[in-house]
């Protein structure tokens, strides 16, 4: 993280953060007329990431919009193939489970790495998802499972795929006015195996390096992820050659194509997030 | 001692008094203090590493809230020279003036009726800046054509020193030669409260009172008044709750002139509290050492001489009071820790860069000698063939050779050496981590075992000061004591209590003289208008010099109680003993108690002969070691580590401290005291780092930048103690506050390196992060010279 601070250089920062309007509205709708009024407005959902940048001033909205307590935005729902997580799930109320789980278990134990317990108890998937920090988890996850994110303005619905849904670091193809009302994920069939790695310094900090794998036969899927990267997390879409028989040489190739230069700790660590991920299919 | 025979002195591991209120979050600390018509600061901090100021604009409307060096004209410069040969002087200006010298250095101050209000304004003041070039590593500032921190200087050097010696007869005869390179990081100091203060002038008392996050709180005073050309009785400043000092407390700050400057100025209150951004990029910075060290020995591993060269990274400004010489200072004087060897020479630089100055925390120099010869003994073990701790046994100083002056000079008063490293390594159970590391562990990973053990001087005193002749030189360390009218002892020190405990130890002292229980001792500190003068808290100083000041003060209070008591119940002073509160008259069961003599002293004066000592009940003692070269506390940290040569990680699998602090006042707060300063080596060994780019840009700016060590980073730790008593001071004690933070690094790096030996991996610059310790794997991979940190 530090690497980023540099380029950019420490302009005039403290951990204060500068005036801006607060809107906390009751209903969806009227959130979505809001921000279709003051396209300027940026959305508040846990705030966990966005009340740092807010301190130190790397954030300067002039209206914050919190949609925290919006009932639409916290239902959850199995809808045969696929469950529909609300946005404003946090990540505490996935790792306690209490909601329909697609994946058998790996969405709770992504949920139990992130960050701690305090952090887990405000943030929430969609925030996450919208803020597009590339060494998040659910940015890597959700293009793992192919979820998808239904999105809403004033002018109407739209469904991004997880996979091409980040742009870039911080960047993501929602348009101004637009938010995150649920995520749909489809449901794991019976014989389907998933692996997760996260590489970070100690419990709780940010991701080093990211793998992730999910090999479900019935729905011909053989998928992997490398996560943690410079920007959208990289998505093998056919990796069975991968991981029927875990190749070291074949890790650093795809690694590679990630964009991680060879050689370089960055490429190394990752190469071995991955190469752990897909163990844990065995 | 007491009736129910629970003891309550010396010894005992009594529940702290202070946890009352800290572990119900009922602390006072300065950001609690609110006042009626406070204003709060926030600087404009130069966003540049070394740049000459030209215009600074303030916002319309808003001049008179912001505040430039040209506005506090009057107040002085920060200074803090040293008297040693050669030593160059600088001058840090409170508000940056013509030129800036690091990235965060106060350029001006504005206030508001908010923090959040006086950022908005500090965020409209322009800057011109004409960009100088940076010097940002230590070893290009020793460059001949590098840019030069202080102009007038002619280079970058704060201090050289030199200990000579001829080492042509060693280098013919040794059988091992170790040479190494060792470099450790430059880190921030992370006390879970930061700076702060809050200001005001009292038009009554026609004083300025400056509440401070502070531990040396007379030292600060002396600062304020010198730089705000004040005589010292117009100055109050009061030290309340603070949250973890470690040396970084003791320093003046360049904030806490400005806002007592301001507050004189408004005739308002006003306040500043330090956030973590500003702590961490700004001015807490710590640690920066490198040492080019070569380690002579005989076949056996017997050490014959040490030769080194050692840089330290001192940053821009000499800090006040200690100076920019202490750590280098120190490394010259302490490099040979607790061994004996026939030759030492040693060249030391204090260079000066364009980064924050470095300040002294917990351990100070120590943690980085330590890591440096405790890597020379373990490669020269390798050397030799033989395990470690046998390397050490043969070359600590023993215990027949006690008191012991070493070739530095310094006087170690008392120990056994070899005993500690026995026993770390009985508790530790080495060889049932040698035969685990005859076998490949199930996930892969490589054991490895490592101890490294130091001396720890403390409480050392005004011969070793007055020789370094910075602003501070300890004398007699005082206190008051009084016994108030029901019977309750007020104990009144100059030191400040911040996580030691004092307020329970010191409390225990006087139940050992007294006999007074300790609830019913109160402590009062941290305030210069109600304690006698002291240089503070610092050096691991307080047990021993304040814990001796308590009890000479109470030794007198005994006495004149004893002279009252003689008189009320008609015996000599002598016949009477002071226990459980009472004054009783030896092998009787007629007594009085202490708050009986009380009333009558200050209540009942009628019953009082003509010829009572009218010094009543109240005294202020003074309070040296026997000789005041410091007590030395001395411990053996051994652990084993289990290292992921794929990810570069490395996880602690058992940790032992065997310590000897001399006689324990209270072994559970030596404990924690022990606990947390492991806990601090951990983050220097594997986690905490304070990187800057080639511009000067510090590249940690929060906690998610900079690691510290958390409950999943730190062990449970086992710690035995020795109790040899220490010869000069009161009861034996010795001082050990900032030990646990000095082996950690060198302990971890040897247990890695022990890990990596087959694959010609050493490790030599810490914290070992994943980064470092891939890039060395990479290295060892190709067949190359010896491992050396980079530069």
């Amino acid at each position: 993280m530090w690497e980023r601070v540099g380029e950019r250089g420490l302009s005039a920062r403290s951990v204060k953060a500068p005036p801006f309007e607060y809107e906390k509205p009751d209903t969806l709708q009227t959130a979505l007329a809001l921000l279709a009024q003051r396209r300027e407005a940026t959305v508040l959902a846990g705030g966990q990431s966005l009340g740092p940048l807010l301190n130190l001033r790397m954030a300067q909205p002039k209206l914050l919009i919190d949609v925290r307590g919006l009932t639409e935005l916290s239902a959850c729902r199995d809808v045969g193939d696929a469950v529909e997580l609300g946005a404003c799930v946090t990540h505490a109320a996935i790792e306690d489970g209490g909601m329909p789980d697609p994946t058998r278990g790996l969405l709770r134990s992504v949920a139990r790495g992130i960050a701690y317990r305090a952090v887990r108890n405000r943030g929430t998937l969609g925030g996450s998802l919208a803020h597009a920090d590339p060494a998040a988890d659910w940015v890597s996850v959700m293009a793992l499972l192919d979820a998808t994110m239904l999105v809403r303005s004033a002018a109407g619905e739209r469904r991004l795929p997880a996979a091409t849904f980040m742009t870039g670091p911080l960047s993501t193809s929602l348009t101004a006015g637009e938010i995150i009302v649920s995520i749909r994920i489809p449901k794991f069939s019976a014989r389907a195996r998933a692996g997760y790695y996260k590489f970070n310094r100690k419990p709780g900090e940010f991701a080093e390096a990211i793998g992730a794998v999910l090999v479900d036969p019935e729905r011909g899927i053989h998928r992997a992820v490398i996560g943690a990267t410079a920007g959208a997390p990289f998505v093998i879409e056919d990796a069975s050659a991968l991981l029927d028989r875990v190749q070291p040489s074949r890790l650093q190739e795809v690694v590679t194509a990630a964009g991680f230069i060879p050689g370089s700790y960055e490429h190394r660590v990752h190469v071995v997030a991955l190469q752990r991920a897909a163990a844990k299919l065995q | 001692m007491t009736a129910a025979g629970q003891r309550k002195g010396i010894g005992v591991p009594l529940p702290r008094k202070e946890d009352a209120r800290f572990l119900r979050g009922r602390g006072e600390y300065v950001a609690n203090i609110a006042m009626v018509g406070m204003v709060e600061v926030a600087f404009v901090r130069s966003q540049l590493a070394h740049a000459r100021i030209g215009a600074i604009g303030k916002p319309p409307g808003q001049e008179d809230r912001v505040f430039v060096m040209t506005d506090l004209a009057d107040v002085k410069s920060i200074v803090a020279d040293s008297a040693l040969k050669g030593f160059k002087s600088s001058a840090q200006p409170v508000l940056a003036q013509r030129k800036v010298r690091y990235v965060g250095e106060l350029v001006a101050m504005c206030y508001g009726d908010s923090r959040a209000e006086a950022e908005d304004i500090a965020g409209l003041v322009s800057v011109g800046y004409e960009s100088l070039a940076p010097v940002v590593d230590m070893f290009d500032a020793l460059q001949r054509d590098a840019p030069l921190v202080h102009e007038h200087w002619g280079d970058n050097v704060f201090l050289e020193t030199r200990v000579d010696d001829d080492l042509r007869e060693i280098r013919s005869r040794a059988a091992i030669r170790v040479q190494r390179r060792i470099r450790t990081a430059r880190q921030s100091m992370a006390p879970l409260e930061g700076r702060g203060v809050v200001a005001f002038y009292d038009r009554r008392l026609d004083q300025l009172t400056v509440y401070s996050a502070a531990q040396m709180p007379h030292i600060t005073r002396a600062g304020l008044a010198s730089c705000l050309n004040l005589d010292q009785g117009r100055i109050r400043v009061i030290a309340p709750d603070v949250g973890g000092g470690f040396g970084y407390k003791g320093i003046l700050l360049p904030e806490e002139v400005c806002v007592a400057w301001l507050a004189l100025k408004l005739g308002r209150p006003v306040r500043w509290i330090e956030d973590r951004f500003e702590q961490l990029t700004a001015n807490a910075n710590c640690r920066e050492h490198h040492y080019d060290i070569t380690g002579y020995a005989d076949a056996q591993g017997r050490l014959l001489a040490i030769e080194c060269d050692a840089v330290v990274d001192s940053g821009a400004y000499s800090s006040y009071p200690f100076s920019a010489c202490l750590e280098a200072a120190q490394v010259s004087s302490i490099l040979p820790g607790p061994y004996r060897m026939e030759h030492y020479a040693c060249h030391t630089w204090s260079v000066a860069t364009n980064k924050a100055p470095i300040l002294p925390y917990r351990g100070v120099a120590r943690t980085g000698v330590c890591f440096a010869m405790e890597l020379v003994l373990d490669a020269i073990a390798r050397e030799a063939g033989k395990e470690p701790y046998e390397v050490r046994l043969a070359n600590l100083v023993p215990p027949d050779a006690m008191p012991h002056v070493n070739i530095t000079g310094k006087h170690f008063d008392s120990g056994d050496y070899p005993e500690a490293v026995r026993r770390a390594v009985a508790a530790f159970d080495i060889e049932k981590w040698r035969k685990r590391q005859r076998h490949p562990e199930p996930d892969g990973r490589r054991i490895g075992v490592g101890l490294a053990i130091f001396c720890e001087q403390a409480a050392h005193g005004t011969s070793v000061y007055f020789g370094w002749g910075i602003p501070m030189v300890p004398g007699h360390e005082q206190c008051t004591a009084r016994l108030s009218p029901d019977g309750i002892l007020e104990l009144r020190i100059g030191a400040h209590s911040h996580g030691q405990g004092l307020e329970t130890t010191l409390a225990q002292v006087a139940q050992e003289v007294l006999g007074i229980d300790p609830a019913n001792v109160r402590l009062i500190h941290g305030d210069t208008a109600l304690t006698p003068y002291s240089t503070g808290t610092w050096g691991s100083r307080c047990m021993v010099m304040s814990g001796g000041a308590v009890a000479e003060a109470c030794s007198e209070i005994g006495r004149r109680v004893r002279h009252i008591a003689g008189k009320l119940l008609e015996v000599a002073p002598d016949d009477l003993v002071l226990e459980d509160g009472d004054v009783r008259v030896a092998g009787t069961d007629r007594s009085i108690s202490l708050a009986e003599v009380a009333h009558v002293w200050y209540r009942a004066p009628q019953l009082l002969p003509p010829d009572v000592d009218p010094g009543g009940l109240e005294t202020t003692r003074g309070y040296k070691t026997r000789q005041d070269t410091g007590t030395f506390s001395y411990a053996c940290h051994a652990c084993a580590v289990a290292v992921d040569t794929e990810l570069g990680t490395v996880e602690i699998l058992d940790y032992v401290v065997v310590e000897d602090g001399g006689r324990l006042i209270n072994p559970m707060i030596v404990d924690g005291q022990v606990f947390g300063g492991t806990a601090q080596g951990i983050g220097t060994a594997l986690y905490e780092e304070m990187p800057f780019d080639t511009q000067g840009q510090p590249l940690a700016s929060t906690l998610a930048d900079y690691l510290l060590p958390g409950a999943t980073e730190v062990p449970a730790i086992r710690i035995e103690h020795m109790e040899t008593r220490s010869p000069l001071s009161s009861f034996g004690q010795k001082g050990i506050g900032e030990g646990g933070a000095v082996a950690p690094p060198a302990a971890i790096a040897n247990a890695v390196n022990d890990a990596l030996k087959e694959l010609g991996v050493e490790m030599l610059e810490c914290p070992i992060s994943p980064r470092r310790l891939l890039a060395a794997l990479a290295e060892a991979r190709v067949p190359s010279p010896r491992l050396s940190p980079t530069r």
